[in-house]
């Protein structure tokens, strides 16, 4: 096997059989929304970008102008599979930072206008890290609330956007924690009557299903499409007043600071535009995986309550709640059991706070499970989740002391 | 408002444990009794209404007590 053998042999299966977890199957990873398994495309665009693009692309001699070749290349493609110009996208450090810049400069841009920020109350915890620091620095944020099923209340919304003093609206595509897709388009309507410059977290819909037009700020990020950690996306259109929050840098047309990773771009627009041509055909392969899941947990499993909207909803994504069950010890059973997935609940949080996501949209946070699909999914996996899903939340009941109640 | 016939002190106790509290002495009352959960834990606040909701029982308020919440449920079946 050569020099990966030990590696795998250390980290992957000698604390499996020292604690007698092993398992028969190969483990399904289920956690695609945190980041995806990297794209066999990326991992070889990655390599040869290592090769060839490893000088400063800023620079005036050859390495140097191979290297900005990429990096054109790499923002060409990625603009095409956006449908956006290639001088309004610029690569970030990552979707958090894509995230905050997004904000905070969409704010910076509008200040002569107002100092209020209008968000969902649903957005990625990046988005309201900074909104809180935009509150703290004396501006205002209002949060609007939304169905139980997690879709925006559009009338709020466009009651919030249009109150004076509004700088900016950001809005989640979809929900990175229960799958509800925006409307995003009603939305964008609701700002551009308004006159407010709409921004969208598109993290977990670029590379899987369109975003509607009428955005004026876009982040995405690319260890969510299958590209690797550390590449955001954010694309400011022409025409909207956006200045960078950070000290000036004349890269990226002066929106994110610092050399850009290129070999790690170079491999997200190559999984992105892979994940892009293969979008159509995952998600009417992974969509009747996850309405599998949907109905089989209602059926097998007592007590369980599946969360976010059922039809309008991301292809690959879904969660559900555990009555009496401990988010924690469902987590650690399934891990045992060779099921990597994600949890809202409190307990499994480093806050010990549970999901401001299901809070607002007021559904059961303990034993909350979120599944999440990605191109290596397979049907015999998620049935062997869902043939051993109701005996393991049947033993933590048990264990528990809670059956019957 | 009556006041609730049992109070169940949760505080300090993680999520799920005062919703599985709740769940227990509930059924000691009859129909039509009040029961109140004292639980600080934030995942409580979510997690009582949501389960009034699942199982049928009636909320009737939440509020502050001795400076901690107070979640009461009126048994309705």
């Amino acid at each position: 096997m050569g020099s990966a053998s030990p590696l795998s042999r250390g980290i992957l299966c000698d604390p499996a059989a020292r604690y007698g977890l092993l398992v028969n199957e190969p483990p399904a990873y289920f956690d695609a929304a945190s980041a995806a398994p990297l794209h066999p495309v990326a991992r070889q665009a990655m390599l040869a970008a290592l090769e060839d693009g490893w000088a400063d692309p800023g620079k005036l001699y050859t390495q140097a102008r191979r290297a900005h070749q990429l990096l054109d290349a790499a923002r060409a493609a990625t603009a095409e599979v956006l449908r956006v110009r290639p001088d309004e996208l610029s690569f970030t450090p990552g979707g958090t930072a894509a995230a905050h810049a997004a904000v905070l400069g969409g704010l910076v841009g509008r200040r002569r206008v107002g100092g209020t920020l209008v968000h969902s109350a649903i957005e990625h915890s990046a988005v309201l890290h900074a909104a809180e620091r935009h509150v703290a620095g004396g501006g205002s944020a209002t949060s609007v609330p939304v169905a139980r099923s997690g879709r925006l209340d559009l009338d709020a919304w466009s009651t919030a956007v249009a109150a004076p003093g509004v700088a900016l609206a950001a809005l989640i595509t979809a929900s990175h924690e229960v799958g509800t897709v925006q409307p995003v388009a009603e939305a964008a309507e609701a700002c551009a009557t308004a006159g407010v410059p709409l921004y969208v977290d598109a993290a977990q819909s670029v590379g899987r299903i369109p975003v509607p037009a009428g955005w004026a700020v876009l982040s995405a990020s690319a260890h969510k499409w299958g590209g690797p950690p550390g590449v955001g996306l954010l694309v400011v259109r022409k025409g909207t007043r956006w200045e960078s929050p950070y000290p000036a840098d004349e890269r990226e047309a002066g929106r994110t600071p610092g050399v850009p990773n290129l070999p790690a771009i170079v491999a997200a627009a190559a999984a992105l535009r892979m994940a892009d041509a293969e979008a159509t055909a995952e998600a009417g392969r992974l969509s009747p995986l996850v309405d599998r899941i949907r109905a089989t947990v209602s059926a097998t499993v007592p007590d369980v309550e599946v969360v976010g909207d059922p039809v309008d909803r991301l292809p690959h994504l879904v969660t559900f709640s555990c009555l009496y069950v401990d988010g924690e010890a469902l987590l650690h059973a399934l891990d045992r059991r060779g099921f990597a997935v994600s949890s809202g609940s409190s307990c499994t949080s480093s806050t010990l706070r549970p999901s401001h996501v299901l809070e607002a949209m007021g559904v059961l946070s303990h034993g909350n499970v979120r599944i999440s699909l990605h191109r290596g999914s397979t049907a015999a996996e998620v049935d062997r989740f869902l043939g051993e899903l109701p005996e393991i939340v049947a033993d933590l009941r048990a264990e528990a002391g809670v059956v019957g109640l | 408002m009556n006041p609730p016939e049992i109070v169940v002190d949760c505080l300090g106790q993680r999520c799920p444990l005062p919703v599985i509290a709740a769940a227990r002495r509930l059924v000691e009352l009859p129909v039509g009794g009040v029961l109140r959960v004292l639980a600080d834990d934030p995942a409580a606040a979510i997690d009582i209404p949501a389960w009034c909701r699942m199982r049928g029982q009636e909320l009737v308020g939440t509020s502050t007590v001795d400076g901690s919440p107070a979640f009461d449920i009126r048994r309705a079946h």
